[in-house]
């Protein structure tokens, strides 16, 4: 019984997200004896899903319809229940991104299956999974009461591996009608053409101690120079300084980027609950006895309008000299 | 308009977390319960919002013992109608879902509004549960909502985008930041909470599909390394060759 994988494509094209599950998913086949196959809605090319191949996956079933690049849970829903169906598969991988975490909780109860979101690592030799609970404050682990089981995958928690495979393309033989499709996109606004927050590998972020919205030039030149996203303290959002979405935290986003670098952020509670399961930790801060410090890895005791464009000039040093 | 929001219990956003017995059960002690903070700030405020606007009725749900009954008195002071608290105990999303969704079934409510998650079990889960089982649209994440007639204008969060969405009621929509300015009780209003009415259901045939095993705490954090701000290039060395994420 295969592994299914539910892979989210964005304009024609897998997104990151995408190739972290379909890795994850093809060691969880390993484990298991099994084969990895992936499941995909919309217009991408059969060429673009084979790719999937690369990363361990030996089959793709895909929606085509048109319909399918836009987000609606219950579309999807029935596209994947049809995989499950079609599979036999008792483990589906899915992401915990935006679209999959609405699609996971619908899943769950269609095919009345167990379902733990942000799953942190591959299952244990019991089949448990472990995920962060009380907003980073611990982790728990969830034994599944069902055959059937549904694990979505946290963000930036299981590497892509990339071989040399291709993976076969097959039509998954579905008709949706328009009454599958409830939610109508009318609008889309893209927030610019950074890497999206929620991705990120790499982020800047900043607080309130940056004083106003025109100091965060140099935030932008450290996170260009890195390949970084960029974020924000809830106290810099309220307050219009920076787009809502970068604000992170228990009301904002949670992140778990390898590298989080934190200027002029003070580290409350509430802050830390959205970051605290970054890999790494970098603070820079001008008091040393900021909360921040005690959930670092390195900190910088100083001035962020010094120790920013400083830092700045020795990672160009850094990449000019490794690339 | 009949508006439903789900409410959950919390502890508050700066207790100390610690387990007991074995770490296989959360220590309760001590612990400070509040509304969770996106159904309280943002669902519950939206919901009294559309009723405002629209007129109709918002009744607040829980699911949990009659210690949350504190927790659902606060949302009527900040303005619901009325409250249903289903006896249950929250053993799982999917069972909270259950629940949820066979009192709604019967009740026929134009909008159910959630938090996008519970600040503890951090879910994603209720909402998209609830809706599959009442074959609802479902909209989460929503920062933005609007309802003319029976069509909703929702605001949705997306990878590196927001969305605009048309959708027709009755639905269910996932709440968070932007969609509402939270609101504080005043007295008439916490006055007023304690004569509305709170109706208790027994709970219906539902079972929990996942458990908790065991909990962990965080391994300690090892002291921060402290790098001079003169000598930045150690850091980016500390990060290259310790660390290894660039
Ligand atoms: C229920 C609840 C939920 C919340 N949710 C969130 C959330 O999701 N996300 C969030 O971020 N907050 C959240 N908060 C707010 C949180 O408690 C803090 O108030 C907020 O994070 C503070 O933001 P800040 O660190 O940017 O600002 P401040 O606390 O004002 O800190 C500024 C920091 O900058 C430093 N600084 C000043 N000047 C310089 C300089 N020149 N160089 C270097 N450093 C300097 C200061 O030493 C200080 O540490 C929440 C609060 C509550 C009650
Ligand atoms: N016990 C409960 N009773 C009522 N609503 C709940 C309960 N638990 C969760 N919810 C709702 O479901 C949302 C998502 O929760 P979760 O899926 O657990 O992250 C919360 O923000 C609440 O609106």
């Amino acid at each position: 019984m295969a592994v299914l994988v539910f892979v989210e494509t964005h304009e024609g094209k897998l997104r990151k997200s995408a190739r972290e599950v379909a890795s994850y998913a093809a060691k969880v086949a390993e484990q298991q004896g099994t084969e990895a196959v992936a499941i995909a809605g919309g217009s991408a090319s059969h060429e673009e899903l084979a790719t999937l191949g690369q990363h361990g996956v030996t089959k793709v079933l895909h929606a085509h319809d048109a319909r399918l690049d836009n987000f609606d849970s219950k579309a999807f829903t029935k596209v994947v229940a049809a995989a499950v169906e079609k599979t036999g598969a008792n483990t589906i991988i899915l992401s915990h991104s935006f679209s999959g975490k609405a699609l996971t909780a619908r899943l769950s109860a269609r095919l009345k299956a167990g379902a733990v979101t942000g799953v942190l690592d591959l299952p244990a030799a019991d089949g448990s999974v472990k995920k962060s609970v009380f907003s980073g404050k611990g982790f728990a682990h969830y034994a599944f009461k069902t055959d059937k089981k549904i694990i979505s995958l946290n963000a930036n928690s299981y590497p892509v591996a990339k071989g040399s495979g291709s993976a076969a393309v097959e039509d998954l033989g579905i008709s949706l009608t328009d009454a599958d499709f409830p939610v109508k996109v009318i609008k889309v606004e893209s927030e610019g053409a950074g890497i999206p927050l929620p991705e990120a590998e790499l982020v800047v972020s900043a607080g309130r101690g940056l004083k106003g919205p025109e100091n965060w030039g140099m935030i932008e030149d450290l996170a260009k120079t890195l390949g970084a996203a960029t974020a924000c303290s809830r106290a810099v959002s309220d307050v219009h300084w920076r787009p809502h979405h970068e604000h992170v935290g228990q009301t904002g986003l949670t992140v778990s980027p390898n590298l989080y670098i934190a200027v002029a952020i003070s580290g409350a509670i509430q802050h830390l609950a959205g970051v605290s399961s970054s890999k790494v930790i970098v603070v820079i801060n001008n008091d040393p006895e900021a909360p921040f410090f005690k959930a670092a890895d390195y900190g910088i005791v100083g001035d962020a309008f010094q120790v920013v464009p400083k830092l700045n000039e020795a990672f160009k040093k850094y990449f000019a000299s490794h690339n | 308009m009949k508006i439903l929001v789900c409410v959950s219990k919390v502890p508050d956003t700066t207790t100390k977390i610690t387990f007991t017995d074995n770490n296989t059960k959360f220590n309760e002690d001590k612990v400070q319960w509040i509304v969770n903070p996106t159904d309280e700030w943002y669902a519950l405020v939206k919901g009294l919002e559309l009723k405002e606007k629209l007129g109709g009725n918002v009744t607040v749900i829980n699911v949990g013992n009659a210690e949350n009954e504190a927790i659902i008195r606060k949302a009527l002071a900040i303005g619901a109608d009325d409250a249903v608290r289903i006896d249950a105990p929250e053993t799982d999303a999917y069972l909270v879902a259950a629940q949820i969704a066979e009192y709604a079934k019967s009740e026929s409510f134009d909008i159910v509004l959630l938090g996008k998650e519970t600040i503890n079990y951090n879910g994603y889960m209720v909402g998209g549960v609830i809706a599959e089982l009442l074959d609802m649209p479902y909209v989460a994440l929503v920062t933005s909502l609007d309802v003319n007639g029976s069509t909703a204008t929702l605001k949705r969060e997306i990878e590196g985008a927001e969305e605009t969405v048309e959708v027709s009621l009755p639905l269910v929509v996932s709440a968070q930041k932007g969609i509402a300015e939270a609101r504080i009780p005043n007295m008439r209003g916490i006055m007023a909470a304690r004569t509305k009415p709170l109706k208790v259901v027994p709970a219906s045939n539902a079972e929990a599909l996942t458990e908790v095993k065991m909990y962990e705490a965080p391994a300690p954090k090892q002291a921060v390394k402290l790098v001079s701000p003169d000598n930045v290039e150690q850091l980016v060395e500390l990060l290259h060759n310790e660390a290894k994420v660039i």
